[in-house]
């Protein structure tokens, strides 16, 4: 039932004589990610897919289109359904059954990110208002998770996103065409640990901390979303860091892997 | 319900919001202690148009067993809306929604209990959305942290909790339903009176210095309403204190 990993005792000093020293596990900067690699098109019958590498956490997420009837109070809008497995093949922590406390913020994040960025166009997704609109699923699938599957998230649901084709021709809708998407979202989780902020926390890292705070950016360099998670608690100057260097490695990440 | 849009509502007339109200003012905060007979304490509290209960049960046996932890504590937080609370009925029962605020709203409150007093034991809170009105898990948070402390649970401080937004491209304090809804962020914290923060959610479009802002007003409402909670709870046991009749002893 409950998702945490364990930890041995000696591995915990370990980590944290280390981070005394300003040392992490793995020779990392304190700021520095993981390296990142996207392969998108992997699944062929998704509209719309994204393997996402991030050090040895993997991410594969999937899209799927189908049109469906919009909400009462959005008739003219489409509709994101954001959806995650945190299947037990990923972690010895994972068990089978419905979705854990964790899946589901992990799922509210990444939808957070997509929905709050406006990086889809809902309107554009109208068919026939108040009848039928395209429905966006967007399924996380976490296949190996060695910390910060956040992260690992929400950057493939933009990337699956930025592969997609709505398959208007099956339904007999028109041609088949690229879903627009005009903003790229990016969430930067950190964790902090006697007054040490890590980005990117690897699987140890996470166990040894007990607060997280994520910051989503859109491509202009605002904030779209935030949530903080843990037992711990932060101070307003540690949340402002975490903000400068997130926006900084937003910014990184999304002019490499996620920009032309 | 007439489908609206963020350009068809205007957010401030001569200075001041659809409720009359400063950017930077709060709600009217009202706040009982004790209203529930049967839990170990309990908190009434209304802010603006939300009616929120609070109730904490424990430290009691944990069920199911394996929950419990040997070393402390374990602390479950429950957030549930009555179907009747919002315009269009909700249907009874979790969603994902109520789920996630139950999580975050728990790691607001866990730092401040000191849950290594009760070894294997369990701290229920209960929280009930009798009416919504915007800032429902901020209320939530308020109650149930008073409720904490009738309930005499250790805690090394209160937790307060308040929301800012953005409207009309300004930053207000605790957003009100017409804010929330159309508005342009929502940034919900709670923290502890010294300002340690135990919350944070944002969702919306603000840029750095505007979430700057939005964060040290927030932090102002929090501190305003730790000073509502501590007078709620003073005024209870101060009441209490009073000299009464002699208690009479069953057994003596």
């Amino acid at each position: 039932m409950p998702v945490t990993n364990v930890i041995s005792e000696i591995k915990k000093d370990f980590i944290y004589n280390l981070l005394l020293k300003g040392e992490r596990i793995d020779g990392r900067s304190f700021h520095q990610y993981r390296e990142i690699s996207i392969e998108r098109d992997v699944i062929r019958k998704a509209e719309g897919s994204a393997l996402v590498k991030l050090g040895s956490s993997q991410v594969l997420v999937g899209v799927k289109m189908q049109p469906g009837e919009p909400f009462q109070d959005t008739p003219n809008r489409g509709v994101i359904i954001t959806n995650a497995e945190l299947v037990p093949l990923a972690s010895p922590s994972f068990e089978p059954g419905p979705p854990s406390e964790v899946g589901i913020e992990l799922a509210r994040l990444v939808d957070r990110g997509v929905r709050e960025s406006k990086a889809i166009d809902l309107e554009a997704l109208c068919i026939e208002p108040g009848k039928k609109v395209w429905i966006v699923f967007i399924d996380v699938h976490i296949l190996d998770d060695c910390g910060n599957i956040l992260d690992a998230a929400s950057l493939g649901a933009i990337a699956a996103l930025l592969s997609t084709k709505v398959p208007a021709s099956r339904f007999g809708l028109g041609e088949d065409y690229i879903l627009p998407v005009r903003d790229i979202p990016i969430a930067t989780t950190a964790i902090e640990f006697n007054d040490v902020l890590m980005f990117d926390p690897g699987v140890d890292e996470e166990a040894i901390a007990n607060t997280r705070l994520t910051i989503i950016t859109t491509a202009e360099g605002n904030i779209c979303g935030t949530q903080k998670s843990g037992t711990g608690m932060l101070r307003p100057e540690q949340v402002y860091r975490i903000i400068d260097i997130a926006c900084e490695n937003a910014r990184e990440i999304r002019e490499k892997f996620l920009e032309a | 319900m007439i489908a609206m849009d963020e350009t068809d509502i205007s957010f401030f007339k001569d200075g001041l919001r659809l409720d009359g109200r400063k950017a930077d003012e709060l709600r009217p905060v009202k706040i009982e202690v004790g209203v529930l007979a049967r839990a170990d304490g309990s908190c009434y509290i209304e802010m603006g148009g939300n009616k929120v209960i609070a109730a904490v049960y424990g430290p009691r046996e944990v069920h199911p067993r394996h929950l419990q932890e040997v070393t402390r504590a374990i602390v479950r937080y429950r957030y549930n809306m009555a179907s009747f609370s919002v315009e269009e009925r909700k249907r009874p029962g979790p969603d994902r929604r109520s789920y996630e605020l139950s999580k975050v709203s728990r790691e607001a409150l866990e730092p401040v209990i000191i849950t290594s007093f009760f070894p294997r034991s369990v701290i229920d809170v209960f929280v009930e959305v009798l009416q919504a009105d915007a800032g429902t898990r901020t209320a939530g948070i308020n109650a149930a942290a008073v409720a904490l402390a009738d309930a005499g649970i250790p805690m090394k401080s209160m937790i307060s909790s308040c929301a800012a937004g953005k409207v009309a491209d300004t930053i207000v304090l605790d957003p009100m339903k017409e804010e929330d809804n159309f508005g342009q962020a929502d940034l919900p914290i709670a923290m502890t009176p010294s300002g340690e923060i135990t919350l944070m959610q944002m969702d919306g479009g603000l840029t750095p210095e505007e979430f700057h802002q939005a964060v040290e007003l927030a932090m102002k409402g929090a501190r305003d309403i730790y000073e509502l909670q501590r007078a709620a709870l003073v005024k209870k046991y101060n009441q209490m204190t009073e000299p009464g009749q002699a208690e009479v002893h069953a057994c003596d």
